[in-house]
């Protein structure tokens, strides 16, 4: 017997550690965007609803411009408008409940605002006077984060330790387009499935990171099918009706309540205004582009379906505005006082028992303080 | 009345002892990290914790390290005090963006409103036979950034009490352990363990009256090594241990330079840009006049870390530790 004879037939076989996971079908995205507002899906929405989210556009476009405008007149440092983006905006507030987290990026004032936060203290880290304004636990909203994609990671830790003590609270985190490159993304929506945590992750894609469009940004066959590589369910829908996106993110928090675990949503929307006050936008895109999605206005289309089903009339769209106008003369009037600025606060955060050199640097400040404000005594009772 | 014999113990030990009194006093208490879990860490630090604690309170986690410092952040904000383990000081460097942008500062964006109790363990240093990225002295990038604490034992008690205090530190800890210590044994107590003073205060580790060693973590046994050495010499060293690199203990560092008016600093650290300058500078800034020479540093070279069958000519060893004492300008005195 020859060994080869010895050993026996070798039987090719399947890779052992190997075994089928998950149906992918489930998870993918529809192929178009989801829409409600002129579909037959529209009978189906609360008019109660409908009527709420109007009112939370038409205040947001005004607080968009409103802003806009306080920096023209050096009220606020900078300020990224979400002009057009206001669906994603409002829904994103509105399909929360009290319990629930808001991770907003620093695009998102608006939905930071309109899930309740003063709209002066929503402008503190844009306006200068402190990095942020509000308490995060008095409306459960985190602090903006500029860092792109890092405040991902914080929601699914969130919504992990919120499961792990029995709580039934679900974290929203908002992304854009640009920030679906970051590493961050990646972890975060990983680190959710893994743990399948009631985490819910929305891509406002507002076709542009800056200048850059989506096309340099990804080759996926969208945004939504990113979520299939995960093991969570994609959702792709009309970023700029608010019915679709409110409609889509309640079921997902719903789904993320029940311990069903994430989903990754991505909005379809644009980015009317430039990227911020210091942007070009004529640099990187044409007139006919914006004008295409000017047509496709989020307040004009639920505008539209509520006047179309007699569920407003002109005195409830007059309200809105009226609402919205009051809002933006609290906020100028606001914005137009100089804030309280203490410059000894800059020392009083950093841990939670001072060191003894930043006491040594506090002392140095005080003095320097003081010292200013002996000369400046002193030039003034000179000019007396 | 029997009388219970002190066991020697290795700093790995201690550590795992402080995890898990810390677990046990406080349910809030979470481990995380790679391989901490089932397998109880590449250097077994973890050991046990998950068996004891259960998989939800010690966490295999993806591989993905600024995720895993990301979701603690999310973690803390909940109420959590997470307790994170880096496998390696150079595995770490993913998870700078969220050390750095968001744990460093959460405390101070928001006024104290959302402070961040994070303890971020990190086995440092080198000496271990390592291959490439397994050996960093990484702290000086921690040293820059405020807001955070680093803190580094250099003994098995030191072990057990600092990361104990790390824990319980509302704010964040950088808890750099020197991974060659860590089977380093000493005789304590584990059945009755102390808790230390509260992070910031440095330790005399050896009396001496002709100069300073000044270091921390992994040359601290160097420098007690090169103390006895130098007794043949005639020279008398004192050994501090600075245990905890932010905050500063000025207070210890000077009052002991101005004892001996000689002071090297001794780290594996490079020294360009290294801790060694900065504890230079705040000595010579605060104890000038009580100087008899230039304070010194001894630190590794100013190169990528050496690969593991070349790294002994890097580390700061007893030889060059001497050297720079002999450098402290002694001809002057007489």
């Amino acid at each position: 017997m020859t060994v080869l004879e010895q050993r026996g037939a070798y039987r090719p076989s399947p890779p052992p550690a190997w075994q089928p996971r998950m149906d992918p079908a489930p998870l993918l995205p529809d192929a178009e965007p989801y829409r409600v507002l002129g579909t037959e899906a529209a009978a189906k929405a609360d008019p109660d609803l409908l009527r709420r989210l109007y009112a939370q556009l038409v205040r947001g476009r005004r607080y968009n411009t409103q802003a806009t405008a306080l920096t023209k007149q050096g009220r606020l440092a900078v300020y990224p408008s979400s002009t057009g983006q206001e669906a994603c905006e409002v829904a994103a507030a509105l399909a929360l409940d009290a319990r629930d987290w808001l991770f907003p990026s620093y695009r998102d004032t608006l939905a930071v605002v309109a899930r309740g936060v003063d709209p002066v203290e929503a402008l503190t880290l844009l306006r200068g006077d402190w990095h942020s304004g509000y308490d995060p636990h008095t409306h459960r909203v985190a602090p903006l984060s500029t860092p792109l994609a890092t405040q991902l990671p914080h929601a699914v830790g969130l919504a992990h330790a919120a499961r792990l003590k029995g709580d039934d609270v679900v974290a929203l985190a908002l992304v854009g387009d640009g920030g679906t490159s970051e590493g961050d993304f990646h972890e975060a929506l990983n680190f959710a499935a893994v743990w399948q945590a009631p985490v819910v992750f929305l891509v406002q894609n507002n076709g542009f990171a800056i200048s850059v469009p989506l096309a340099k940004q990804t080759a996926a066959p969208s945004l939504a099918h990113k979520a299939v590589g995960y093991g969570m369910p994609g959702r792709l829908v009309d970023g700029n009706d608010a019915a679709a996106v409110h409609e889509v993110l309640s079921d997902a928090v719903r789904h993320a309540r029940a311990g069903g675990g994430p989903t990754l949503v991505e909005a379809v929307t644009y980015r009317i205004d430039a990227h911020t006050n210091a942007d070009d936008a004529t640099r990187y895109r044409g007139d006919a582009e914006v004008e295409a999605w000017r047509a496709h206005d989020p307040i004009e289309l639920l505008e539209a379906e509520l006047t179309t089903r007699g569920l407003i009339d002109e005195a409830g769209i007059e309200a809105a505005r009226q609402d919205a106008e009051a809002m933006a003369a609290s906020l100028r009037e606001a914005m137009n006082r100089d804030p309280e600025l203490n410059p000894m606060d800059l020392f009083d955060h950093v841990f939670a028992e001072t060191t003894a050199q930043l006491r040594e640097q506090r002392a140095l400040l005080r003095a320097e303080l003081e010292a200013e404000q002996e000369q400046h005594g002193t030039q003034e009772g000179g000019a007396r | 009345m029997t009388t219970v014999a002190v066991k020697p113990a290795t700093m790995a030990q201690a550590l795992t002892r402080a995890m898990r009194d810390a677990m046990a006093a406080d349910p809030s208490v979470h481990v995380m990290g790679e391989d901490v879990g089932t397998l109880g860490g590449v250097f077994r630090v973890t050991d046990g914790l998950a068996k004891e604690f259960g998989e939800d309170r010690c966490t295999d986690t993806p591989l993905a390290e600024a995720g895993i410092l990301g979701a603690a952040v999310g973690m803390a904000m909940y109420g959590l005090r997470p307790v994170v383990e880096m496998q390696f000081d150079a595995f770490a460097y993913p998870a700078f963006e969220q050390l750095i942008s968001h744990v460093s500062r959460m405390r101070n964006r928001t006024r104290g409103k959302m402070p961040l109790p994070i303890t971020v363990r990190v086995p440092y240093g080198g000496g271990i036979g390592g291959v490439e990225h397994h050996s960093d002295s990484s702290e000086a990038y921690y040293m820059a950034t405020p807001g955070l604490h680093v803190v580094t034992p250099a003994t098995v008690a030191d072990a057990y009490g600092l990361l104990r205090q790390a824990i319980a530190s509302d704010d964040p800890v950088v808890f750099l352990e020197p991974k060659r210590l860590y089977w380093s044994k000493d005789s304590w107590d584990a059945e009755h363990p102390t808790e230390v003073e509260p992070i910031g205060h440095a330790v005399a580790r050896r009396p001496g009256s002709s100069a300073t060693l000044i270091t921390y973590g992994p040359s601290l046994p160097v420098c007690l090594e090169a103390a006895e050495a130098a007794q043949a010499e005639g020279w008398d060293l004192e050994v501090v241990d600075l245990r905890s690199l932010v905050p500063f203990d000025d207070e210890t560092v000077c009052a002991a330079v101005r004892r001996t008016g000689r002071a090297v600093v001794v780290h594996e650290s490079t020294g360009f840009g290294g801790p060694g300058g900065e504890i230079a500078a705040r000595i010579t800034e605060r104890c000038f006049h009580h100087l008899e020479a230039p304070v010194l540093r001894v630190a590794g070279f100013d190169i990528p870390y050496p690969p593991p069958m070349l790294e002994r000519h890097h580390l700061p060893g007893v030889d060059r530790i001497l050297d720079a004492v002999a450098r402290l300008q002694w001809e002057a005195e007489g």
